[in-house]
């Protein structure tokens, strides 16, 4: 695939792609903007037509990949398919022409929405309430730990500062610990890749704040011994956090809210299937139970009568605000249509299902790569380390995964968790079907012979992709982060 | 069951590949009594039909700004959005892939991301600008936060004049870190220069000032920068409107060091106030100290010009305690109708939208003056297309008034501490005749 210009490049001197009203009032900016308040001199945007502009973009598109093109086996990020009926839904112009400052009585539908899937959210989980405040996971995390915060302050233990998570954690959550105020301490995973429960009870003081968990964990494990964490946690007063990146997986199995985790954050553009828009906008719900109801963001949505409100009842115990309105509102329509459509019986499908996907490749996979953990059923998702293959015939992971772009896939989520050296994560989600399936465990099967006969070619992948294997060393070495402008 | 292809007879095959009977045995390691046994309670579940009447009837029950004369701002604004933009964010090309770590595959979404960044940094006069922050609240409080970083020191100074809401997010983001705040006075509805000479010293990291302020007035950066540059290390952060920055003075000619704002006027719509986005300029010499994802230009094995995330040492997926945020997903997709918008506007365009919002909002501050009652609350101000006015009666009553008039007449800055007080935000979209139908309104509204 030919290089594309920048769409400064593309610029003519006058050309327009802007079809303005014109204007109709007879005021002139030079008299009403002061000359040392004005520009000196034109921010240099382009100028392109319309059409100019159309085939920029469209061309760039055509070098994605993304869901509708081929499979993503991207562990940790549940690339699930995305329904088209949420797109029509949110382009209407009764949600995408509201003012977050409308008069209440004027966004009476947009604030059911919001109520309703509070409420759909926290019966899916177990929890007593839910905000829908945070926009993305990790604002999430940082909601629950001010939370955690919080719960501790309004109880005089300004001493617990610290929170406990194991060594398989997401980045996300020691980040968000450091910018909530909160010294981490790691937690070495035992042989099944799980919880050291013994360790762990000789970690665990009057300091300690809370536990942050992944459950499914990230190398897609259940924790089977949750309520005993939960129990040691709460033993010392301290509260349990559950990262619900992989919560796909417990979908109408397990309500965490039930087993003793106090606080979690739902990943809406993961497990409701809301577009990840390539990095965002995502939304990270909270949800908590009974007693830390009183710290949420405000406002929440409520209903009197038979109206519904943004609530700031709780603005004394509350944590505050995060976010400059609501949140994502029109990403949280989205996971609203998708827990309709579902129902009940659906969202128990949809665990079910990325579970049985999920040990399915694991299955078949199990022979040709290395799965330390391949004595256990998975659920949603699984590690494969190539660590053998590293060491045998010189081809890493990152090798792996290129090769797998000139199959037509997206590569796993690779080199994570951390305690895995050569990890390969895998998550195929359940809109998968087995002919999908079939076809990457073929894909992988060549791949694992190729490495054998022919190592040296798995070096140079990815062949056939817009672009061959990036220089990322050079992106940081010679660093050009904008179009050098003429 | 929609959107899941595995038959039942796939299912079986499958289960029996995996060698189990049934799916209960692959979650056999969960303890019984937490395995629901019970069906949620949740709605039965609707047909795509059922569920588009549903929301249909729910948003039709709304009061869209399409319908009204909307004249409501204060961080998010009702600016044209041309049918191009819509068109490309539309494209699952863009809207269902994943942030673009494997660069091979994803060069659409890391080409367009350099275009935006490159955008942001003509508009801003800046160096260097990243991928997005959450809107333009969180923006801030990752602005504060990077100055404390590259400054060692741990003392914010802010504009009593910025977004009240802002505030609120900046306390949320600093309180855990023992970073002090202090705010300054504000005068006649800008910072108070005196007071800010006041409370800077050695000691600051960085002076915060949003211009034009929560109440529109464009504050006089030369005299701010000079204060806060006199200090040893102190840091100017400027939150800005980016339309506004087309047409008033480039933070670069008042040497800036971090410019960010609310960037949902590029081509967003308002969406009940999100999605939103964040933008966050700064100077290359700070660039290892930036939050949030940033794309570069490279080459690939080939030698072949490419694009990829750079600078990912600052991140949380590889610093994790130490990273410089917590930021992960970002609002990258807002990013993109913001690149088409900038494009499509270019160079003329965006002053063109600039200039019609502030002479349209001079136009009707001008007319509602002079209505018997009513005045502007800050006569002194140079003001961009926001602007605050004194009403005879208290402004809660007039918006509720204007709603049978199909007017959103404004921000009720009661909640903020200014009683009888209306904030009016105008953009390119009035018409002459809608300014001259409010301003009818007010003239007899009781």
């Amino acid at each position: 695939m030919t290089t594309t210009p920048t769409i400064f490049e593309k610029s003519s001197e006058g050309r327009k792609g802007y079809n303005i009203t014109k204007n109709d009032v007879g005021i002139k900016l030079a008299d009403i903007l002061p000359e040392k308040y004005s520009r000196k001199e034109d921010a240099k945007l382009p100028q392109c037509s319309e059409l100019d502009v159309m085939r920029h973009y469209i061309e760039l598109s055509s070098k994605n990949h993304f869901i509708e093109k081929g499979f993503y086996p991207l562990g940790s990020c549940t690339m699930k398919y995305n329904p088209k009926i949420h797109e029509v839904v949110v382009r209407q112009s009764g949600i995408t022409n509201l003012h977050p400052h409308q008069p209440e009585e004027t966004v009476q539908g947009a604030l059911q929405i919001m109520h309703e899937l509070q409420h759909d959210l926290a019966e899916i989980s177990g929890m007593a309430n839910v905000t829908l405040q945070p926009v993305a996971g990790a604002q999430g995390e940082f909601v629950g730990l001010k939370i955690i915060n919080a719960y501790h302050k309004s109880r005089g233990n300004t001493h617990k500062n610290v929170i406990i998570m194991p060594d398989s954690a997401h980045g996300t959550n020691p980040a968000s610990c450091s910018l909530a105020g909160f010294t981490v301490k790691e937690l070495k995973s035992n042989a099944h890749g799980k919880v050291d429960v013994e360790e762990l009870r000789k970690m665990v003081d009057e300091n300690t704040a809370g536990f942050m968990l992944t459950n499914p964990n990230t190398l897609g494990l259940y924790e089977e011994h949750a309520e005993e964490i939960c129990d040691i946690i709460h033993s010392v007063d301290g509260l349990v956090y559950m990262d619900g990146a992989n919560f796909n997986a417990l979908l109408g199995i397990v309500q965490p809210g039930k087993t003793g985790f106090d606080v979690m954050h739902y990943n809406l553009h993961k497990t409701f299937s809301t577009p990840h828009g390539g990095g965002g906008p995502g939304s990270g719900a909270v949800g908590v139970v009974e007693k830390l109801t009183k710290f949420l963001p405000v406002p929440m949505v409520s209903k009197k009568d038979d109206t519904y409100f943004l609530d700031y009842s709780h603005a004394a115990t509350s944590i505050g605000k995060v976010h400059s309105f609501y949140g994502n509102f029109a990403v949280n329509v989205r996971a609203y249509v998708y827990i309709k459509m579902l129902g009940a019986e659906g969202v128990r499908r949809v665990g079910e299902n990325s579970v049985i996907n999920a040990n399915y490749l694991q299955t078949k996979l199990k022979d040709y790569f290395n799965i330390t953990h391949a004595d256990q059923y998975c659920m949603h998702e699984f590690v494969a380390d190539s660590s053998i293959q590293k060491k045998k015939y010189g081809v890493n992971t990152l090798d792996i995964a290129k090769r797998l772009l000139d199959e037509g896939y997206h590569a796993p989520t690779i080199y994570f968790p951390l305690i895995i050296p050569e990890a390969i994560m895998i998550e195929p989600t359940e809109t998968e079907s087995k002919q999908t399936l079939d076809k990457f465990i073929e894909a992988m099967i060549e791949i694992a012979h190729e490495i054998e006969k022919d190592p040296e070619s798995l070096h140079g992948a990815p062949y056939t992709t817009p672009v061959r294997r990036v220089d990322d060393v050079r992106a940081v070495k010679e660093l050009n982060v904008r179009f050098p402008m003429k | 069951m929609p959107y899941i292809s595995t038959t039942e007879q796939e299912r079986k095959e499958m289960l029996k590949a995996i060698g189990v009977e049934s799916f209960k045995e692959l979650i056999s390691n969960i303890p019984d009594k937490f395995v629901l046994k019970e069906k949620l309670k949740l709605e039965p579940a609707y047909s795509e039909q059922q569920v588009s009447r549903k929301v249909f009837q729910l948003m039709n029950s709304n009061k869209c700004t399409q319908a009204f004369d909307s004249y409501l701002g204060a961080g998010v604004y009702d600016h044209f959005i041309p049918a191009a933009v819509d068109t490309i964010v539309s494209r699952p090309e863009f809207y269902t892939s994943y942030t673009p770590y494997q660069a091979e595959v994803s060069q659409g979404t890391l080409q367009f991301v350099y275009e935006y960044q490159t955008m942001i940094c003509e508009l801003t006069g800046m160096e260097i600008a990243n991928a997005s922050m959450y809107d333009g609240a969180s923006a801030a409080a990752e602005a504060i936060l990077m100055a404390v970083r590259s400054t060692r020191k741990n003392k914010a100074i802010i504009a009593g004049s910025i977004h009240p809401t802002y505030i609120n997010v900046i306390k949320r983001y600093t309180e855990g870190l023992e970073i002090e705040l202090d705010f300054v006075d504000s005068k006649d509805g800008a910072l108070d220069l005196k007071d800010l000479e006041k409370k800077v010293n050695d000691d600051i990291a960085c002076v915060l000032v949003q211009s034009p302020n929560f109440f529109g007035n464009i504050e006089d950066m030369f005299a701010i920068e000079k204060i806060t540059h006199a200090t040893k290390k102190g840091l100017l952060i400027v939150e800005t409107d980016p339309i506004g920055l087309a047409i008033t003075t480039s933070p670069a000619d008042f040497n800036a060091d971090i410019v960010i704002g609310e960037g949902q006027a590029l081509g967003n719509n308002t969406n009940y106030g999100g999605p939103l986005f964040g933008f966050f300029a700064t100077k290359l010499s700070m660039s290892r100290m930036m939050p949030g994802r940033i794309v570069g230009e490279t080459l690939d094995v080939a030698g072949k010009k490419a694009y990829a995330l750079t600078l990912q040492a600052r991140e949380q997926h590889i610093r994790r305690v130490k990273a410089t945020s917590n930021i992960c997903s970002n609002q990258s997709l807002c990013t993109l109708a913001a690149t088409v918008y900038m494009a499509l506007m270019g160079r003329e365009g965006i002053k063109e939208v600039a200039t019609q919002s502030m002479t349209k909002a001079h136009y009707l501050a001008d007319e509602v003056k002079k209505l018997k009652g009513f005045s502007l609350a800050y006569p002194q101000q140079t003001f961009f297309k926001e602007f605050v006015i004194n009403t005879p009666i208290p402004a809660a009553k007039i918006i509720e008034k204007a709603l049978n008039h199909n007017i959103y007449a404004g921000v009720d800055m009661k909640p903020f501490g200014y009683d009888n007080q209306l904030m009016i935000a105008v953009t390119e979209k009035k018409t002459k005749a809608d300014l001259d139908k409010f301003v009818k309104f007010l003239k007899e509204v009781k």
